[in-house]
């Protein structure tokens, strides 16, 4: 029998259908690909029509900027205020005290460009000596903060601590709260997978009872309930135990973002490090939680992003973070009636922050796939 | 191959067992995973453990090391006897090299790295003296131009060879192996047993548990046949493959042997 052999005949490539490809059949397939969604596109593009210009018209176009009190814009109704927000944006980012001493506004306004030069390589990749960035965040930062926003030292004026507010007041919870919670909740998860069944019951207990806690509840038992605990003489600092209640509260949910980190982890990497006769901490802070905190992040920077929003909730006991700082100003007897405007620019702020980290979350997670699909 | 790793400690001691494990009994829950195991390992000697799965021979050897804890009897590992006590535990462990199915390597450092970790942070080793170590361990292992990738980037015979590596970093006086190659393609078997054979052409005290038997008919003073938790049988190769004495060790040669 003759043998055939075939030949292999590579055909060449060709450009997909044109109906599938362009602008056109994107708009075909996203947008008008049935009666249903033709109805919503020509819906949405309506209501866009309805209230985009406008809000364009009033926010920008014949919004009011120039002058420094309320007639320029009592003249121009049909435009924002935004003079409101000019005249009081030292009261709004700083508070009260560098609002009636605006001589000493550089300190916090150096405070938060230090936090911002180190913060920018931080969040960017191949930048050397990031853990020594890191630890100065950490460590000698809050010192810098204290120094320059509080006072005190160097001949420096002490800004009372029940003047503060506004962004600043939200800056320095979030920071605060963030930084502490973090070693706190990474204990606590490593508490919750503990083989010692007290260390564990204790972690377990802890982080159910502050996570099934509302915030505003253990911010008011800090301002009210906190004291009674203590000799009539010791007075706390009103700041500072907001502090101490964002913290227990956020140590929760972080210790539980950690964990699912911890989790993703192999048994087999404990079992090795053991085996090198590598002790508890050693393991853990050398094997295991490197790998698992990589894993984490994007949900520890979702709790973040929630308790940064949260910090508002400080005015259950007379701070006045940025929100409410804004409401504030915008209740003033000069300001009366200009709220949309504050709480826009609360808003926005807000947002920046907000969006900023959940894009630094996003970029990390892409970068975590293209690590494992490198592995 | 000469390493020397194996330390002279190994070389000048008398013939008194490096592991004595007597009257051993461990259970999972309610389940008897080992019974009445008694077994001693002298220095240099290779012994390779084998059966079928579920017979005990990764729990003998975890227990070793105490990955895993046992319930009665004791384990003597260079004099010390394996308690609760972790400072021991951790001095024991330091001394016994282990290597497992599916190698354990840390992703997250370089090849260079996993080998000195653990110099570096349980031997106090200064990282220079820890670096050369590794490297020269890693040329034992063939892989020393890979130091500075991931374990991610290697492939599995390349990372099996460096979790040899990284266990002799530690300078033990027994190596313990499990299930070295059983996640390896074909191909890849070959380079790791090599590896191996090297290691055992050393003076390196082994225990290896293993379905490789053309390893164990080489290198192995012993082999141990293991079933249900008990060790059935034990002899030097020779006997071993050519005249089983028990029937169940005939069929589990026959099982591997013709297939």
């Amino acid at each position: 029998m003759a043998k055939q052999i075939e030949t292999f005949v590579r055909l060449p490539d060709r450009n997909p259908p044109s109906s599938t490809i362009g602008f056109i059949s994107w708009l075909r397939q996203n947008l008008f690909s049935s009666v249903t969604n033709t109805l919503t596109t020509i819906l949405f593009c309506y209501l866009f029509y309805l209230y985009i210009p406008p809000f364009i018209e009033w926010a920008i176009i014949n919004a009011n900027i120039s002058g420094s009190d309320r007639s320029v814009c009592d003249a121009n109704k049909a435009g924002a205020c935004w003079t409101f927000i000019k005249v009081r944006l030292d009261q709004i980012l700083f508070g009260l005290y560098f609002a009636s001493n605006p001589e000493q506004t550089w300190r916090p306004i150096l405070a938060l460009s230090i936090f911002t030069i180190i913060l920018i390589p931080l969040v960017m990749e191949n930048i050397p000596f990031k853990k020594w960035l890191l630890l100065f965040m950490l460590f000698i930062y809050p010192l810098i903060f204290i120094v320059l926003v509080y006072g005190g030292f160097f001949g420096i004026p002490v800004s009372n601590t029940t003047q503060w507010g506004g962004f600043l007041l939200t800056f320095a919870l979030a920071f605060v709260g963030i930084v502490l919670a973090l070693p706190l909740g990474i204990l606590l998860a490593l508490g919750r997978r503990s083989e010692m069944a007290i260390i564990k019951a204790l972690s377990v207990t802890y982080i159910e009872f502050w996570r099934g806690t509302p915030l505003i509840t253990i911010l008011f038992m800090a301002s009210v309930m906190l004291p009674l605990f203590f000799p009539s003489g010791v007075e706390f600092d009103k700041v500072v135990r907001a502090m101490i209640g964002i913290t227990l509260f956020q140590s929760a949910y972080t210790a539980e973002a950690v964990r699912g980190g911890l989790q993703a982890i192999d048994r087999g990497q404990t079992e090795a490090s053991m085996a090198l006769g590598m002790g508890y901490w050693r393991r853990n802070v050398l094997v295991v939680l490197p790998q698992a905190l990589k894993i984490s992040i994007p949900s520890i920077v979702n709790t973040f992003i929630a308790l940064f929003k949260d910090t508002s909730l400080v005015s259950i006991i007379g701070l006045l973070d940025l929100l409410n700082m804004s409401q504030t100003a915008s209740r003033s007897l000069d300001w009366n009636g200009y709220d949309i405007e504050g709480y826009l620019f609360a808003g926005f702020i807000f947002w920046i922050f907000c969006y900023g980290m959940s894009s630094y979350s996003q970029k990390l997670e892409r970068k975590l796939d293209t690590d494992r699909r490198a592995e | 191959m000469n390493i020397t790793v194996a330390s002279e400690k190994t070389m000048t001691s008398e013939t008194h067992p490096i592991i004595t494990i007597s009257n051993l009994n461990k259970w999972y829950g309610k389940f008897h995973a080992l019974k009445d195991i008694n077994l001693d390992v002298n220095k240099t000697e290779k012994i390779v453990i084998c059966g079928p799965s579920g017979s005990g021979k990764s729990t003998l050897i975890r227990c070793i090391n105490r990955l895993e804890v046992h319930q009665e009897g004791s384990i003597i590992v260079d004099g010390t006897e394996l308690t609760d006590d972790v400072k021991q535990i951790n001095e024991i462990r330091s001394d016994v090299g282990m290597v497992f199915q599916h190698f354990n390597l840390f992703p997250h450092l370089t090849v260079l790295e996993n080998c000195t970790l653990a110099p570096i942070w349980v031997r106090k080793k200064p990282k220079i003296e820890a670096d050369e170590l590794a490297m020269e361990l890693l040329k034992k292992v063939r892989i020393p131009e890979q130091s500075q990738k991931y374990p991610g980037q290697l492939s599995g015979g390349q990372q099996q060879r460096v979790a040899i590596a990284r266990a002799l970093c530690m300078q033990p006086r027994v190596m313990l192996f499990d299930e070295p190659t059983s996640a390896l393609d074909p191909e890849m078997i070959k380079e790791v047993l090599e590896t191996m054979i090297e290691l055992a052409d050393s003076g390196m005290t082994m225990l290896v548990v293993t379905h490789e038997m053309g390893f164990a008919n080489k290198v192995a003073d012993r082999v141990i046949f293991m079933d249900e938790g008990q060790i059935v049988e034990q002899n030097n190769p020779e006997n071993f493959f050519s005249n089983p004495k028990s029937e169940r060790t005939k069929l589990f040669l026959s099982q591997i042997l013709n297939h």
